[in-house]
């Protein structure tokens, strides 16, 4: 009943009994998610131009047709193998990788794997209402598109906990279907996947930024001791990219018309006034998105980050580039915060890797504000987009609770209180986006007033192609 | 390898026989036997120590629980048992404290745990076999001599004005008489606590008629009248007895396994160790031929009749578990063999209980599933096709503090009860382990005895007996993993959580003295006021005063 046609598979899929038969019993269960909680409205009578992966060869993974999103092919593909892989980091440094689950760590990396499978279906769940305001088919295919590799990295995960889980992993499979984002009684595991995705920008900042954290998660697990969870981290990787493509070029079309309506308007008017979304606006998003993703980070000293270092099970991203990879006697200077001043403390390495982690995130962060600056910059623009102070507006971690505004300067609840909405959206500023963003386009080739069209279309195809088309 | 006393590192062989004691002699007179201790000074398990004034060791403590044994299967015509000794005005004067001193922690909680479960094996005999112990007090008595007095039904003390009894541990030595002696004070003679308190911190003991008024004692007899008084109380104690009037008994033959660095190989009982992963296989395989139905029959099998040569296999090998392989955390235990044979053997035990060597027999099963029970290692048991955990080997899988039963549907696999699970292995703390495992479902215990047949995997889940039941495809993962993990966590933290939860249900004497005495007398044992540079243990027979640490929790 499970074919490789129907579900496309590097993992011997015909010849692992144990899989197929809990596979079986998954499958419906998520395909009735996939009809309940996806992309509301665009379920039967729409087919989207999407690309399938079929095999993990350049060639095989970027594979495009038509097809109704519930009749997506979700498939599970491990990288290739690497031969003779060494651990690379923690106490086992240099002994071969593990194929199957160490019994001493099965419940961390078990922890590990269903903290970032629950993401995946969180998201889906949260955006599933953006296909009714979608500025242009464009954006609407590049939606389902994310939204189906989504999916398949839920399955990804899925197939993790189905093989080397045991009756926990079809148990904590299950699960993964049953928590839903925003549920009082069973939320998402993250607090950052329980807020819907209202409007675009929130997507694209969404793609952008946390997504992002989505890479650095995914990069840390790649550098795993477990190989088949490397391995799997590794190919989801080449789909993240994807997300963080339409984020980023999703930001930078919209400031792209930002900056063609403050030009047109003679810089005098409020872009608002011409239905686009103005720079503070835009600026407010990034301080929000920004600093929930670092949450999503985790906690600035942290036993378990130490633990799953040691152990092997999560490293830092591009652990290669690293000299030292046991980390065993060296320090990390963190910026804390001690009787309301901010000072800097070592903490022993092993316990700052969540901090790495977010450098390494910041970094690549940066590199996207740059680049959106490049536009501003083309048209003569002074104004600047920047990445908020990684205190600022943090939920998790030391400055939870703290407040400091996106230069990093404190500030007092009441002032905090009082400036909040200068800095992070107000209702008033999700009220316009949404109101500008009301009408769906579903016109091939046609564009939302707010956000300029992307320089060329999907796989080689013109701007105007149907992307998602209703079935005649 | 071993934890031994010392730097001798031997693997202790707990069998023995009559003619081979160093430290005991074993005489009859009719229904009378007298058990006289005359410790070889020089005979001890290791020569680091002398064995001074009958103090005892491991090994004195293997001869004793040998010789009750054998009064049991081997002497039925014996009805009383006098407990004395050969050394002029001594009785006993305990555990050797150079022996203790010179002991890891691991050797020293297990040579307690022995002396322990001898001990109660001595009032098992007096409880269910009919066997009265008198102890004979022919001189000092003190530490572990009282403690094994303690353990007698009556105890007569000669009253020259010097021999007197007396629990000085805590006065002496700064630990605790970790053997049931506190506990046998105040729970078995009744001592009113402030008098045991007294007692318990005077070094010198108590003598003449105040040990009588105390309780410590039940008569103390001038030297003169001393052997009369002690032959006229056994006599009276043997004509309590049920036991048959004349032999014979049977004989108890030398185990004889062979051993080898990867296993200890018994007729029915296999112990195989795998060293690197610290895990044992513990494989008791059931009746190989139709076993005997009259107590006649049995009685002509003698030590060769399955259900007792498979338990005193079970339990050497898990004395050697305990004391020669320290480093093994995990113990899977398996069965093999026709689970129908086994349940034919447990009709015929059931229906001839009230036969002196069925019920010897009986309670040898029993007190050897109790030393299973306290076994401070973990146990996992494997219910797997070609297994027969029925009646009396299901209580293993009972005992285990997990098992696993494979379901897979084209490989019958089948446990079964018996009447033998209802009552006659009660655990420590008086109740059966069936009626501890559904603690607050009383109606499931009768519910799954009264259950037609035998159950397969999926009904032995469901019905609470079995832990997990994992298919053919989840079942070398799922075990595997479970027993991986378990060798990752702390041994001490695993033997403290296994014992908490092993024993749940109410106390006994018995759950006392396991729980209460020798937890508290083992964390004394790892204290720097008994055995720092400077403690009380280690200062003794020194010219230095201890110095302790006066801070109380």
């Amino acid at each position: 009943m499970l074919s490789a046609e129907r579900i496309p598979n590097n993992v011997d899929l015909s010849g692992n009994k144990r899989l197929q038969r809990a596979l079986e019993h998954w499958q419906p269960k998520y395909l009735q998610w996939w009809r309940d909680m996806g992309p509301q409205g665009f379920q039967d009578y729409h087919q989207v131009y999407v690309r399938t992966a079929i095999s993990v060869d350049p060639k095989g993974w970027a594979h495009f047709e038509y097809v109704k999103l519930p009749e997506y092919r979700w498939g599970i593909f491990l990288a290739d193998p690497v031969q003779d892989r060494r651990i690379g980091f923690g106490d086992f440094h240099g002994q071969p990788v593990w194929q199957e689950v160490p019994g001493e760590f099965r419940n961390q990396l078990r922890r590990l794997v269903v903290t970032q499978g629950d993401t995946e279906p969180a998201s889906v769940e949260q955006q599933r209402w953006l296909g009714q305001r979608c500025p242009s088919l464009y954006d609407l295919r590049n939606l389902f598109q994310v939204n189906v590799e989504e999916g398949r990295h839920l399955w990804a995960m899925v197939y993790l906990l189905h093989s080397h889980f045991g009756r926990d992993g079809r148990d904590e499979a299950e699960e993964l279907l049953e928590r839903q984002s925003g549920n009082r009684d069973k939320p998402r595991i993250l607090e950052a996947f329980n807020e819907p995705i209202e409007n675009w920008l929130d997507f694209f900042m969404f793609t952008m930024f946390t997504d992002r954290d989505g890479k650095s998660q995914l990069m840390s697990l790649s550098e795993s001791s477990l190989d088949p969870l490397a391995r799997t981290t590794r190919f989801m990787l080449t789909e993240e990219a994807h997300h963080m493509f339409v984020g980023e070029t999703g930001v930078a079309r919209i400031l792209e018309r930002t900056c063609e309506l403050m030009k047109a308007s003679g810089f005098a008017e409020d872009v608002r006034k011409l239905g686009g979304i103005d720079l503070p606006t835009i600026q407010k998003h990034i301080n929000l998105w920004v600093s929930l993703s670092l949450d999503l980070h985790g906690g600035e000293v942290s036993t378990n980050a130490a633990s799953y270092f040691a152990n092997g099970l999560k490293g830092r991203a591009q652990e290669d580039r690293y000299e030292d990879h046991t980390v065993s006697d060296t320090y990390y200077r963190l910026e804390t915060v001690e009787d309301g001043r901010v000072l800097a403390k070592e903490v022993p390495m092993r316990t700052a890797m969540n901090e790495v982690l977010r450098d390494w995130y910041v970094k690549d962060c940066q590199g996207g504000i740059t680049r959106w600056n490049r536009i501003l910059e083309r048209h003569g623009i002074s104004d600047r987009l920047r990445l908020p102070d990684r205190k600022f507006n943090r939920g998790i971690g030391q400055f939870r609770g703290l407040h400091f505004d996106p230069y990093g300067q404190p500030l007092s609840p009441e002032e905090w209180q009082r400036r909040k909405h200068e800095w992070l959206p107000s209702p008033a500023d999700k009220a316009y986006l949404l109101s500008i963003q009301n009408e769906p386009v579903y016109e091939p080739g046609k564009f939302a007033n707010y956000i300029a069209p992307p320089r060329r279309g999907i796989n080689g195809l013109p701007i105007n192609f149907e992307y998602v088309r209703t079935e005649m | 390898m071993a934890a031994t006393a010392t730097s001798d590192t031997r693997p202790v062989d707990f069998e023995t026989h009559p003619g081979r004691y160093r430290h005991w002699k074993l005489s009859f007179d009719g229904p009378v036997a007298t058990l006289s201790m005359d410790v070889q000074e020089d005979a001890g398990l290791s020569s680091d120590y002398k064995l001074k004034l009958n103090s005892y060791d491991l090994g004195v403590d293997i001869e004793l629980a040998d010789a009750l044994q054998r009064i049991r299967f081997e002497h039925p015509e014996v009805h009383a048992v006098v407990v004395t000794s050969l050394k002029e005005r001594i009785f006993c004067a305990g555990a050797n404290i150079f022996m203790l001193r010179s002991s890891s922690h691991g050797w020293k909680v297990n040579f307690c745990k022995f002396t322990n479960e001898t001990r109660l094996a001595i009032e098992d005999a007096s409880e269910h076999s009919g066997l009265k112990f008198l102890a004979a007090l022919n001189g000092i008595c003190a530490g572990g001599g009282y403690e094994l007095a303690l353990a007698c039904d009556e105890i007569v003390l000669v009253d020259d004005g010097n021999s007197a009894v007396s629990l000085p541990e805590t006065p002496l030595l700064g630990v605790l008489p970790g053997t049931g002696g506190l506990t046998r004070v105040v729970d078995k003679r009744m001592v009113r606590r402030d008098l045991a308190d007294v007692f318990g911190t005077v070094a010198e003991g108590v003598k003449g008629k105040r040990a009588v008024e105390w309780r410590l004692v039940d008569a103390v007899v001038p030297r003169s009248q001393f052997d009369e008084a002690v032959a006229t109380r056994a006599a009276a104690l043997a004509a309590m007895s049920d036991r048959p009037a004349t032999g014979p008994g049977i004989a108890l033959g030398p185990l004889e396994p062979s051993v080898s660095d990867a296993a200890i190989a018994y007729s029915t009982v296999t112990l195989g160790i795998d060293r690197e992963k610290r895990v044992a296989t513990l494989t008791i395989r059931g009746p190989e031929e139709a076993v005997p139905a009259t107590p006649e029959a049995i009685q002509q099998a003698g030590d060769r009749f399955w259900p007792l040569r498979a338990f005193r296999e079970l339990d050497d090998a898990l004395l050697r578990l305990r004391v020669n392989e320290p480093e093994i955390g995990t113990v899977l235990v398996r069965t093999e063999g026709d689970a129908a044979r086994v349940l034919e053997a447990d009709r015929v035990l059931a229906a001839h209980q009230d036969h002196w060597l069925v019920r010897e027999i009986v309670h040898h099963i029993k007190r050897t599933l109790k030393r299973m029970d306290l076994t401070a290692r973990s146990f996992f048991a494997l219910v797997e096709p070609g297994s027969c955990f029925a009646g009396t080997l299901f209580e293993l899988a009972l005992a285990a503090d997990r098992a696993y039963m494979l379901d897979d549907p084209d490989r019958p696999n089948q446990i079964a009860l018996s009447p033998m699970n209802a009552g006659p292995y009660p655990m420590s703390n008086g109740l059966t382990r069936l009626a501890i495992r559904f603690l607050a479902e009383p109606l499931r215990v009768e519910a799954v005895l009264a259950h037609d047949g035998s159950f397969d995997a999926q009904e032995a889940a469901e019905a609470g007996l079995v832990s997990f039941a994992p298919d053919e495809l989840d079942w070398d993962d799922e075990v595997r993993l479970a027993i991986e993990s378990r060798a990752t966590f702390s041994p001490d933290a695993l033997t403290g959580m296994e014992a908490n939860l092993r024993f749940a249900g109410p106390e006994t004497m018995e759950t006392k003295i396991f729980g209460r005495l020798t937890a508290w007398q083992n964390w004394i044992f790892q204290r720097p006021n008994a055995v720092g540079e400077k403690g009380a243990l280690t200062s003794y027979g020194s010219p230095n005063r201890p110095e302790f640490d006066w801070k109380r929790t």
